[in-house]
């Protein structure tokens, strides 16, 4: 066994900046406006009836005090600098010298409304990107303006109102099918587009059969939204039967390439039938997450679809690169301006550091590294995999259960991975809602993570679950190795104790203590 | 698969013999077999056609430095675009804790393994909520525009009505979102979208118009202050009171630069406050900086309308200490697919912990410095810009860093006169000409604090010039 690291995380027992500093401290001064202003405009040009008359209560510290303030949050941040296997969220390398690219002035100082001429270089690199997705998934164009691959997916309900709008055909289609494990933000991004979902549950073989597809299918269908393989890392080998039911009662079909790592180069969205796709550019294309963005969920489509997308799209006429904002059938706008452009330019580069062989080959990596960690998981007692009935070699991650562990010890997946983070391991991913496996965790190694990192988080795991049965309370309990002890989570549904802010909690603590008394 | 004749650096098990090893442990004679589940007639036809490999960190940077050197920035030329992305001045410390990689590469730990991002953005939430004097923020969703059509759907889920009043005079990027969010009428749970008409002599919402239109079926008011552009709303707490006799609910939107001169909205009145983040401390990032917040009072009724992530302070279980976590996490479609409020999912959360440094920095006297700053510098350059012959500025004394500027009496369209002063190394304000506001040949002029009174004056001197 791999030696397990004595870890223990930055614990700066940090006040809430709030608490902070001191009556006129000061970390920023901007200076007073000039003598020749002051004499045209006056002193405080705001008019009477709205200017403010209190003091906003915020901190007054120094500008090195908000440095090591933060710098201490951020050092009690586990932050995937342990080992994060974070399922379906695909952990990558995010590349610095895409990153530093994207903070020169080029990117960071530039307003989306300059003329184009002066934008030709992120223009180009846009629209080279857009050609490097077409050619992975063969749609015909992309779009990079959702904020998100949820964002992505109301997109592509956004274009499909104006498709059928356009066939004037709004008020009869209005059902989405998708199946009970898609991920959440396509069912609720249909539904808040407008559109009926329903659900198809899973049969035996971890998804839906075509037969209750079929069943749902209807000329009120406007569209169906897939992923495949899903989060147990299970391939729906009937897909292409699925797009042609679909296409037989006339709906659209959107394939959410939310889990593209174990397929990149292998797959084509379009020559399996789909109309429309997205690609997560801050997972799979290498931009940083962020801790929850800025993300792109670029959104494709074929040539049919193509005028119903968001505008603007960029184009290249002639040697100069413009944007099309003319798109008369488009569905509107999604977000404002054309999406959050640095990560866009970081999943540019992420694609030329690969190259289509780097490509192939994560893809490649990521199913055989996921294989090898089932391979290992599935010699743990106290674990299973999730559909046991599916034998066949999972993709590039598998969702496994805790659930014969729990029942013999009673502690779960919420304790394991509080856990396994004093052990320096970045808590793991369990599973979107519903939970139809119990016990859920969902392991996902990627192109990143060497053998032996996959080595030393599986070891971690099994020295936990012997502590499970040896120590129950330890695991119990934790952690006892991070910035704070567990986190009671009785103030979060309770409207006298939640504070979403400094001000709240105060007013509440001031009551509590108030009624205390009394 | 062939094997690499050399390891690629962001590839542990690109190693020479690493996957190899890992199929022989395995019992798999190679990669065909690991993907047993795809059927052969799935596999692409089409071989990928990608442009050349650029495996080196040297050739990489080359190619990109060598793409983004053909933009023009507004740090080498003079800007005054703003409308929904506007130049602000951006602390370096700012950017140094955005950059730490332990906040930018991560999606989501635990609250106790994450303990040190949960404080940044509820001291986010905290340090906005002291500026819009409201208990309650959410951390911002994708945009502003994205935040205003969630606030319009939280009232319509509130109150059970299905119309919503917008000033004519709205941002037309932003209310193409908004109607995304809203429309078409032919959907299940459709909000009907009606214009304000502004008053002529002001830029402002005419209350008379609103007083017609508010009636029994309106779910909310949406109002900007300042607005799109640039006019400060004096009628605020008017507003929000016919708003409230009406049963509706008062949605603003407030640029939060401005909070420290202008009077948070949580004392005239409003119900659901909503704003871009990217003036407080992210780059304008060509339209990638934005994102909107959302805030109210702490009532559940409007707690429990919110979609995305609501950041509380927490126990923990040893006595006296603080944590961090989510509230309501059941409300959001991650709790609740399809029945969750709206929908949810990545967002702009890194923008977060910008504007938590950036208030931190700035603090209440800094805020009042800035937005002194701004709005003074703004009203002389409109001053400066409105002795130019043939110029004319709407509304001079009614904004905050925005204003119109028109050229109807120069015979010139704002395309040919913003040609000619890019050509001096200056960027003209944002073409309204095209928008249907009914404003000729005018332009959005955005000026903040970065502009000096040097800078203002070059500029009206070239606009003179450009017009001879």
């Amino acid at each position: 066994m791999t030696r397990l690291p004595n870890f223990h995380a930055a614990k700066w027992d940090e006040p809430v900046v709030m608490e902070l500093g001191r009556p006129g401290g000061r970390g920023q001064l901007f200076p007073a406006p000039e003598a020749e202003i002051a004499e045209a405009v006056g002193d405080n040009p705001v008019p009477e009836a709205m200017r403010r008359k209190d003091r906003p209560v915020l901190p007054e510290i120094t500008e090195f005090e908000a440095q090591r303030h933060y710098l201490h949050l951020s050092q009690m941040t586990l932050g995937m600098m342990g080992v994060s296997l974070f399922g379906t969220c695909t952990m990558k390398y995010n590349s610095k010298t895409s990153e530093f690219a994207t903070w020169r002035p080029q990117i960071a100082e530039v307003h989306p409304y300059q003329h184009p001429d002066t934008l030709q270089g992120v223009l180009e690199i846009m629209h080279d990107f857009d050609g490097i997705l077409q050619s992975l998934s063969g749609m015909d164009q992309f779009v990079f303006q959702p904020g998100g691959g949820a964002d992505a997916a109301y997109t592509m309900t956004a274009v499909a109102r104006a498709y059928w709008a356009d066939r004037g055909q709004l008020g009869q289609r209005t059902e989405m099918v998708t199946s009970i494990q898609a991920h959440p933000c396509n069912p609720a991004t249909a539904a808040a587009a407008g559109f009926t979902v329903i659900n198809l549950p899973l049969e035996e073989n971890g998804y839906p059969s075509l037969e209750a597809l079929k069943a749902a299918l209807s000329e009120r269908t406007a569209l169906i939204m897939l992923n495949n393989p899903d989060d147990m890392g299970i391939y729906n080998p009937e897909i292409r039967e699925w797009v042609q039911a679909a296409k037989d009662v006339g709906a659209l079909c959107f394939y959410d390439h939310a889990n593209f790592n174990g397929v990149m180069g292998k797959l084509s969205a379009r020559e399996l039938g789909f109309d429309a796709c997205m690609f997560m550019l801050h997972k799979t294309f290498g931009a940083p997450k962020a801790g929850g963005g800025p993300a792109v969920g670029a959104f494709g489509c074929s040539a049919e679809l193509a005028p119903y997308m968001p505008a603007p799209v960029v184009a290249k006429q002639g040697d100069r690169y413009v944007l099309d904002e003319d798109r008369p059938k488009s569905c509107g706008k999604i977000r404002e301006f054309w999406g959050n452009v640095p990560q866009v330019v970081k999943a540019y580069a992420w694609a030329r550091a690969m190259g289509a062989e780097g490509i192939q080959l994560a893809s490649d990596i990521s199913v055989v590294a996921n294989n090898y960690m089932d391979h290992r998981l599935a010699k743990l007692p106290g674990i299973e995999r999730s559909n046991p009935d599916v034998t066949k070699r999972r993709m590039e991650m598998t969702r496994w259960s805790l659930a014969p562990l729990h029942e013999e010890t009673g502690i779960g997946t919420v304790e394991i991975a509080n856990r396994m983070a004093d052990y320096g391991i970045d808590p793991w991913w369990m599973s979107h809602e519903p939970w139809i496996v119990p016990q859920p965790f969902t392991p996902e190694a990627g192109e990143l993570w060497s053998k032996e990192d996959i080595d030393l988080w599986i070891d971690v795991l099994a020295k936990i679950m012997q502590e499970a049965r040896e120590n129950p309370e330890l695991v119990r309990t934790a952690p006892h190795n991070q910035p704070i002890a567990q986190v009671k989570g009785d103030a979060f549904e309770n409207p006298s104790k939640w504070a979403m802010t400094w001000r709240a909690y105060l007013r509440k603590r001031d009551q509590a203590a108030a009624q205390g008394a009394a | 698969m062939t094997g690499p004749t050399r390891a690629h650096p962001w590839m542990a098990n690109s190693a020479p013999g690493m996957l190899e090893a890992m199929l022989a442990e395995i019992g798999a004679a190679n990669l065909a077999e690991v993907l047993e589940q795809i059927p052969q007639d799935h596999f692409r036809k089409t071989p990928l056609n990608l442009p050349p490999q650029l495996a080196s960190e040297m050739e990489l940077k080359r190619d990109l430095l060598g793409k983004l050197r053909k933009n023009a920035t507004c740090e080498e030329n003079l800007s005054f675009l703003g409308a929904g992305v506007w130049q602000h001045h951006v602390p370096a410390i700012v950017d140094e804790i955005v950059g730490r990689t332990e906040f930018a590469t991560n999606v989501w730990g635990s609250y106790q393994s994450d303990h040190g991002r949960n404080q940044a953005w509820f001291e986010f939430s905290s340090q906005l909520g002291a500026l819009l004097n409201l208990d309650v923020v959410q951390l911002p969703v994708y945009s502003w525009g994205c935040a205003i059509g969630h606030a319009i759907r939280m009232a319509a889920r509130k109150t059970g009505r299905n119309k919503v009043l917008l000033a004519r005079l709205s941002d037309p990027e932003r209310l193409s979102v908004i109607r995304t969010y809203c429309q078409p009428q032919e959907m299940d749970g459709a909000i009907e979208i009606v214009l304000v008409e502004p008053d002529a002599a002001t830029g402002r919402l005419d209350l008379a118009d609103l007083r017609g239109k508010l009636g029994p079926d309106v779910a909310a008011v949406y109002f900007e202050n300042p607005a799109y552009l640039g006019t400060i709303e004096t009628e605020a707490a008017q507003i929000a009171r016919l708003t409230r006799a009406a049963g509706a609910e008062t949605i603003v939107g407030v640029d939060p630069i401005s909070l420290g001169v202008m009077t948070a909205p949580g004392d005239y009145g409003a119900d659901i406050v909503t704003g871009p983040v990217q003036p407080l401390g992210v780059h304008m990032n060509c339209g990638g900086g934005v994102g909107g917040f959302i805030a109210s009072r702490d009532e559940p009724e409007y707690v429990h309308q919110y979609n995305g992530f609501l950041v509380s302070v927490a126990e923990t279980v040893q006595p006296g200490q603080l944590g961090f976590g989510l509230a309501c996490p059941h409300q959001n479609s991650y709790g609740q697919r399809e029945h969750g409020n709206d929908w949810t999912g990545n967002s702009t959360y890194l923008w977060a912990i910008a504007g938590a440094v950036y208030m931190s920095l700035l603090g209440p006297d800094g805020f009042a410095e800035v937005g002194r700053l701004i709005i003074s510098r703004a009203r002389y350059a409109a001053k400066l810009l409105a002795e130019v012959p043939g110029v004319r500025v709407h509304w001079p004394d009614t904004t905050f860093k925005e204003f119109v500027v028109n050229f109807d009496e120069t015979g010139l369209s704002v395309a040919e006169i913003n040609d000619r002063l890019r050509a001096r190394g200056i960027f003209g304000g944002k073409d309204l000409s095209g928008e249907g506001l009914g404003l000729g040949q005018s332009a959005l002029w955005c000026v903040t604090e970065v502009h000096s009174a040097a800078d203002l004056r070059r500029a009206a001197q070239t606009l003179s010039e450009v017009l001879k």
